[in-house]
């Protein structure tokens, strides 16, 4: 039964054909709002100056972040590859060398959205939730499209070591492979560990793991 | 306490209801958005009785009703007035939503704190929001109404400028940015469809039909809270009820969603 309601509202998303975008109409003479004003405005709406630190900190952005807001994500040439040079400098490698961990534990961290929302509890597990956004096994029809599909990632890429490293900075930092990516950077931010990154890398790599399988 | 229990039965008829059409339908995703879609099976119409009676009842330390309020239309006038909100105030001279003016009235005319009545706003399993029933009582007053914002004033423009700088703003541990999942046509999170918000189509989808019953959450929310709710998937801060940022993402949203016809309360999983 679930699973008949859970193919109907993928076959019914599916046939969701992409509209035309019309743009709803912006009023004229808006002003221009700085960063500052929008900082000022973000600020006061979050209570900032009555957040402790680790709060504070979520409303301070970094630099990505604030060049990223500010391009709307299309960054022209210049300032792309100096976000893609300072995520790359962020990146920290397994301190093993070993760059493929459990696909099992990788796999629950893909289904894992838990994590990090106010008042979760600290001591869980925080997921990587790629889920929500990537197809991963084919089993699991509850997936999102804001992602590419990975069915058969590591498969489709005769589990190159070369193709592993390289989806290990997708994963730790995505805009060091894209700047101003939607994709969470999971390592630079801090909200998966390197060795879940490696749980979620075997869980796309290991040949056991049913992201390769049909 | 007799609204709870009025809720919880209208609740268990529409799951009743919900179960017994799963059964008959060969499509029971569109069977269960029919029933949703059935008013009369719509427990947030309790929240708009509900709402009604603490409009005209005599309340609070002036002990007085709510029946003077101006959302804009002038003192009491409440037919449309949902649907051109948020909009300038020059008593208080600045932007205001709905939920913002209704607080605003509750502590000019009635007397009430304003910090306590945005404390209890959100509605929680073991405590009621008169707010949430203020908001489903005076929205349903403009159902039928076309969404139609002024946006005259410069503080009205300030406002709609705002909300889209808000809007493509990325931050916290996600780096997320509410268009990183609503700038575009036809994706899902998981097997929820989103709405292109920039978009007029997808903007009146989304705005015509808050406030809405939340089945899951089993009880009746509001703009404000769905604004909230966004920021904390985000792993954002609470965002404060009534901020400029909530009520300047309501002006762009509201804005974008022009000349929608508004059916509420709506009802939604």
């Amino acid at each position: 039964m679930r699973s008949a309601i859970l193919s109907a509202a993928l076959a019914a998303s599916l046939a969701a054909t992409a509209v035309a975008d019309v743009r709803a109409e912006p009023p004229r003479d808006l002003p221009q709002i700085t960063t500052e004003r929008l900082e000022q405005a973000m600020r006061a709406s979050f209570g900032y100056d009555r957040l402790p630190p680790e709060l504070k900190a979520r409303l301070d952005q970094d630099e990505v972040q604030r060049l990223c807001t500010q391009y709307r994500n299309e960054p022209p040439a210049d300032v792309a590859e100096r976000i893609q040079k300072l995520s790359a400098e962020s990146i920290v490698f397994p301190p093993d060398g070993k760059f493929l961990g459990d696909w099992k534990k990788g796999e629950q961290l893909s289904l894992n959205g838990y994590g990090l929302r106010m008042r979760d509890d600290p001591r869980r597990q925080v997921g990587g939730n790629c889920y929500a956004c990537h197809q991963m096994a084919p089993q699991e029809v509850s997936y999102g499209t804001l992602g590419p599909s990975l069915l058969q990632y590591g498969k489709v890429r005769d589990f190159d070591p070369e193709a592993i490293r390289t989806a290990y900075i997708k994963i730790y930092n995505s805009n060091a492979a894209l700047a101003c990516s939607s994709m969470p950077r999971y390592g630079t931010q801090k909200i998966l560990s390197i060795e879940d990154i490696t749980h979620v890398l075997a869980f796309l790599f290991d040949r056991d793991s049913p992201v390769n399988k049909e | 306490m007799r609204l709870s229990l009025w809720a919880l039965g209208a609740a268990a008829s529409v799951f009743a209801a919900l179960s017994s059409g799963l059964a008959q339908s060969d499509n029971p995703v569109d069977e269960y958005r029919r029933m949703l879609a059935d008013p009369f099976a719509n427990p947030g119409f309790l929240f708009v009785d509900e709402g009604e009676r603490l409009w005209t009842e005599r309340r609070g330390p002036k002990n007085a009703s709510l029946e003077q309020c101006d959302l804009g239309l002038g003192p009491g006038v409440l037919d449309g007035a949902y649907a051109q909100l948020p909009r300038y105030f020059p008593d208080v001279d600045r932007v205001m939503d709905a939920e913002s003016r209704i607080v605003h009235c509750m502590v000019t005319l009635q007397g009430f704190d304003e910090a306590e009545i945005r404390r209890r706003a959100f509605s929680t399993r073991d405590r009621r929001s008169d707010l949430e029933a203020l908001v489903a009582f005076v929205a349903e007053k403009s159902s039928g109404h076309k969404l139609s914002l002024p946006l005259t004033h410069p503080k009205e423009k300030e406002a709609y400028a705002l909300g889209e700088a808000v809007f493509y703003r990325r931050g916290s541990y996600f780096d997320f940015s509410c268009s990183t999942c609503h700038s575009q046509e036809g994706m899902r999170i998981r097997l929820q469809e989103l709405a292109n918000l920039r978009k007029n189509e997808d903007a009146i989808r989304a705005v015509t039909t808050w406030p809405t019953y939340r089945v899951s959450h089993e009880t009746l929310r509001t703009m404000q809270h769905r604004m909230w709710d966004c920021f904390w998937q985000m792993r954002m801060p609470d965002l404060v009820h009534g901020s400029e940022v909530s009520i300047a993402l309501i002006t762009w949203l509201t804005k974008n969603a022009e000349g929608g016809e508004l059916t509420v309360p709506a009802i939604k999983r």
